[in-house]
């Protein structure tokens, strides 16, 4: 599992991303993006190289495997 | 902290903890780490879940293409951190340097980092707010209750203010084929952000979509079936609505309350701080170790005059948790300023809007771009003779170059020639905001003039 943000103030809407993980991106309207906030592991590939080639890498990818559990109530 | 080798200290083995684990407490927690911070950690926040994304709570949710609880935002670094999640913090004691927790606990700080955000405003009346079908829009478990009573198909849905989030609820209610009744009680939707120019194309928006939208209207009370089932809401005209569902779309209260009687500048308008995220006390003094960040801050801003700006924006949030993260950690000198331009964005009824600037202190509206009656316009606003805001209706990518003359304070009306300038464009308009001393729930931007004390300040609920 991948988790994604998006950060629309800098999207331009040119929709590189659609083109590339099309399950993942998809435009809505004329120029408004939406995006599944988490990806299955299997799209990892295909996020990364949308990311990627997002002219003004407004899409936020984990950077690390967030292991399940990590986030606990520690007290 | 000057060269005695402190700040060294606090970064090998200080102890820093945030408060509000959402998105600024998360960005930074990243930051403090990505920066070299290898003392202890400990993000406190009273929501049980690990820090999640909201703008998708009134639109990819509720459209139905995902899940609420599947909204986590990504993690941009590992973080070592103690996460102290479930339990709210319930107040601070800045003499002895400690927060202390609704469990009794006390978390000793040498830096704090403030980031509690903003509830939605509940409905004012009790008993009503209480009735089953009758929700709020901020967390992702709100988001999940009203998902799944929207799946179960009501027969009508009222939302009930007309804000950027009751518009984008109205939006995909719509989507959704289920019948829509929006109460406003401005002359139109977006009014308090965008002024009555802008708006009334938003109102258009919203009819054409097929939103039975009722503008100069409030809803007086709501009404419930004997199993406590909401079923009608009465209106300000006379008129009653019939509907099992309602959502109360009134803007946000900052979550200030724990910090009532700390010595801390924090009061219904939020947290204030200087430009460099620290937070003010009550007497107007700069404190050394408390900083504020995100939804919950205002702080003054050098393209306003330094007035106290309130944003409740994403990218705001964002960049101010990153900033107050470098600062708690660097020398004076090294320190950085929040000045960014503020920016926002919105989906609703198939179009992309977005802002830059400070539309809402407009007192006049250029239609630079596009037309108003295609739904595809850019709109700059001025004030005092220069361009302060900028909006964008579909038209996104022309957004930069606005930026740019805000940031350069240019000349309001801007000279250029645009390209497709239409019969709108030729002069500005009266951007026609509302009031500013009658209370509206959905500005996002709240100017808080220079006073960082904000004892004087009187809350006026908006309905
Ligand atoms: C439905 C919705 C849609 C949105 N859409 C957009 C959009 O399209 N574009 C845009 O720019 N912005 C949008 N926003 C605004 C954006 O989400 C906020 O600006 C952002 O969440 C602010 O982050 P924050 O961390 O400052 O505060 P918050 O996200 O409010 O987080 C504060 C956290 O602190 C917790 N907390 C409060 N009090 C305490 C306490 N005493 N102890 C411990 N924890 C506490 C809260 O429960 C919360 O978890 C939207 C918001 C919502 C609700
Ligand atoms: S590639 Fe980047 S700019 Fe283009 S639509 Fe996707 S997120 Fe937006």
């Amino acid at each position: 599992m991948v988790r994604i943000a998006v950060d629309l103030n800098r999207c331009q809407g040119y929709a590189q991303c659609a083109f590339l993980a099309p399950e993942i991106f998809t435009m809505h309207g004329e120029e408004a993006l939406l995006y599944a906030p988490e990806a299955d592991e299997a799209h990892r590939a295909k996020l990364a190289q949308a990311a990627a080639a997002c002219p003004v890498q407004a899409i936020l990818v984990d950077a690390v495997d967030v292991p399940a559990g990590a986030v606990s109530d520690a007290r | 902290m000057l060269g005695d080798g402190s700040l060294e200290r606090l970064k090998r083995e200080g102890r820093i903890v945030v408060v509000g684990a959402s998105l600024a407490g998360l960005r930074a927690a990243e930051t403090l780490r990505a920066e070299g911070f290898a003392g202890s950690l400990t993000l406190i926040g009273d929501e049980p879940h690990e820090p999640y994304d909201r703008p998708p709570l009134s639109k990819q949710v509720l459209l139905g293409r995902a899940a609420a609880d599947r909204t986590a935002l990504p993690r941009l670094r590992s973080v070592d951190a103690t996460w102290r999640l479930g339990v709210p913090a319930t107040g601070l004691d800045m003499a002895a340097g400690r927060v202390r927790l609704a469990d009794d606990d006390e978390v000793p700080y040498d830096r704090l980092l403030i980031a509690t955000g903003v509830r939605a405003r509940a409905w004012p009346r009790e008993a009503e707010a209480e009735l089953d079908g009758v929700f709020v829009l901020r967390t992702r478990d709100d988001s999940a209750a009203l998902a799944r009573r929207l799946e179960e198909g009501p027969k009508r849905v009222l939302v009930i203010g007309a804000g950027f989030t009751g518009s984008e609820i109205a939006s995909a209610c719509r989507e959704r084929g289920l019948a829509v009744t929006v109460a406003e009680r401005g002359a139109a939707p977006l009014v308090g952000a965008l002024g009555g120019v802008v708006g009334a194309v938003a109102a258009e928006m919203q009819r054409e979509h097929g939103v039975d939208l009722r503008c100069g209207v409030m809803v007086t009370a709501l009404e419930g079936d004997a199993s406590g089932r909401v079923r009608a809401a009465h209106l300000s005209d006379g008129s009653t609505v019939e509907t099992d569902v309602v959502i109360v779309s009134l803007g946000a209260i900052r979550n200030t309350e724990w910090l009532a009687g700390s010595g801390l500048g924090a009061g219904p308008r939020g947290i204030a701080c200087d430009a460099g995220c620290r937070a003010f006390d009550i007497r107007g003094i700069v404190t050394d170790d408390i900083y504020a960040a995100g939804d919950v801050a205002r702080s003054p801003h050098p393209l306003f005059g330094y007035q106290f700006l309130s944003l409740e924006h994403w990218g705001n949030a964002a960049s101010q948790a990153r900033i107050a993260a470098h600062n708690m950690i660097s020398e004076s000198t090294d320190r950085i300023p929040h000045m960014e331009v503020p920016a926002f964005w919105s989906s609703q009824f198939g179009v992309n809007i977005k802002s830059v600037g400070v539309p809402s202190l407009g007192t006049e509206v250029l239609i630079s771009q596009g037309a108003l009656r295609d739904h595809r316009f850019i709109g700059v606003y001025g004030y005092q003779g220069r361009v302060i805001g900028a909006v964008a209706f579909d038209q996104a990518r022309w957004l930069p170059f606005y930026q740019e003359l805000i940031e350069t304070t240019a000349a309001f009306p801007p000279p250029f020639p645009t390209v497709d300038r239409c019969s709108d464009g030729q002069r500005p308009l009266d951007a026609d905001f509302p009031d500013p001393s009658v209370p509206t729930h959905g500005p996002t931007v709240t100017l808080g003039g220079y006073s960082p004390a904000d004892r004087r300040m009187t809350f006026t609920p908006a309905h």
